[in-house]
């Protein structure tokens, strides 16, 4: 464990970064300042990492279940996972009108991956990391959705796909009439409503990834905070942190199926929407 | 906050996962799920229409049955009919034959009597003539005076 709390804290909220660093070698960073000198041009390891074992790991499980899938009496894993295929179903076809057999097996991907890559909050907050060190890993977050560039780059993925059937739907000409001309639907207008447009079209994936984001970060330092008490020594405050600790996990498990939740709706949202020609 | 190529790398990843998905798990099993839909949909359509059998069947039994009771009452109706009208027959027939065997029995009693009549007219007149004889002490002829003595025994 780092000397002091305030290290303790910097080091568990920092990514293991791979890059350029300042003196022109490749590597991983091994302190913030070097993170900060590599600029855009690096990766973070851990957090693709884990989002990518745990993105295969519901590949792996679903497609188990896919393959084995039959009409009869469904068990164990095939009777989970028709479940949520169900849920996901019904809500996509709730929210979305339309004809895509894409919106609902994204929408599924989406939930099922941030809710994998969020429960990994629920790992003890030093288990890793302290594996991780032990292994010479300088260090190792382990909750990919608490990384803004894991979030940011799924809701990037949404943005595409929302700019894409706007332009499939209404062509390149009505997605601009749409942009153009909403709210206000006069020429001299126009300048207006594109820059209020743009911003509710850009305000999109930005809220949709921040959201997520913010969510498990603050989680996450919550963990972290709660983990410090543990720091004293066996006593009054490493039970008062034990309890805490379990209280807030407990509630936790809300709050990653929710994001999850809410996520993966969001998209199913903003596609229909993207779908929709409204006249007015 | 530091944003790197780790931004790209998961729009990437996340492509490629929605990609799998929704060329490898989703068609499966919601095909699988569909078709047990129908399955189910089709097993209760037949359940139904087994159901409405049984009650069909179990109406035609019930008829079935009725008839069956109704003509076993006939035939016992008649089979008692046929017993009590051949009771009756014997009993006429007992009763005629009974007559029959009384009247044989009187006319044959009348045949015995007459036969005892005659028998005794035969000895009486037999008994006469010896008593004749005696009173007489003298022998009478029979052949003389036998008109006398038939008349004498029918007279008996």
């Amino acid at each position: 464990m780092a000397a002091n709390s305030s290290e303790y804290i910097q080091h568990h909220l920092t990514n293991l970064t791979y890059g350029q660093k300042a003196d022109g070698t490749w590597g991983f960073a091994q302190s913030a300042e070097e993170i900060q000198e590599m600029g855009f041009m690096s990766i973070n390891v851990d957090s693709m990492a884990w989002s990518v074992v745990l993105g295969v790991v519901f590949l792996l499980l679903f497609r188990a279940a896919a393959k084995t899938a039959t009409a009869g009496i469904p068990g164990g894993v095939q009777n989970f996972v028709e479940m949520v295929i169900e849920f996901i179903d019904d809500i996509t076809q709730s929210i979305f009108q339309y004809k895509s057999t894409v919106i609902a097996p994204l929408a599924l991907t989406i939930f099922v991956w941030v809710f994998l890559m969020n429960a990994m909050d629920l790992v003890p907050v030093d288990w890793i990391p302290e594996l991780a060190l032990l292994m010479g890993v300088p260090y190792m977050k382990v909750v990919p959705s608490t990384d803004p560039n894991i979030t940011m780059g799924m809701a990037l993925g949404v943005f595409g796909l929302v700019i894409f059937y706007s332009i499939q739907q209404k062509g390149a000409v009505g997605f601009f009439k749409e942009l153009a001309l909403h709210p206000f639907p006069s020429i001299i207008a126009i300048p207006i409503n594109l820059v209020l447009e743009l911003v509710t079209l850009i305000a999109k994936p930005l809220s949709l990834g921040l959201r997520l984001f913010g969510n498990m970060y603050a989680g996450e330092v919550i963990f972290i905070l709660i983990a410090l008490m543990f720091s004293g020594g066996l006593g009054l405050l490493f039970a008062f942190g034990g309890v805490l600790q379990w209280m807030w996990a407990a509630f936790h498990i809300i709050v990653i199926t929710l994001q999850a939740f809410v996520f993966a709706v969001l998209t199913i949202v903003y596609l229909a929407q993207a779908h929709d020609v409204d006249e007015h | 906050m530091n944003m790197n190529l780790t931004l790209l790398g998961q729009t990437a990843t996340f492509a490629f996962f929605v990609g799998c998905c929704w060329k490898f798990v989703w068609p499966l099993v919601t095909s699988a799920m569909r078709e047990r839909q129908e399955a189910i949909a089709a097993g209760l359509q037949a359940s139904e229409e087994a159901d409405a059998k049984l009650a069909d069947a179990a109406n035609h039994a019930e008829v079935e049955l009725a008839k069956a009771r109704e003509e076993a009452a006939k035939i016992v109706d008649a089979a008692r009919q046929r017993a009590s009208q051949m009771v009756e027959e014997a009993k006429a027939d007992a009763k005629s034959e009974g007559e029959r065997l009384l009247e044989a029995a009187r006319a044959e009693i009348g045949q015995e009597v007459n036969r005892a009549k005659e028998n005794l007219r035969g000895q009486v007149a037999g008994l006469v003539i010896t008593g004749a004889e005696r009173v007489l002490q003298d022998s009478v002829d029979a052949s003389k005076h036998s008109e006398m003595l038939d008349k004498l025994a029918a007279e008996l």
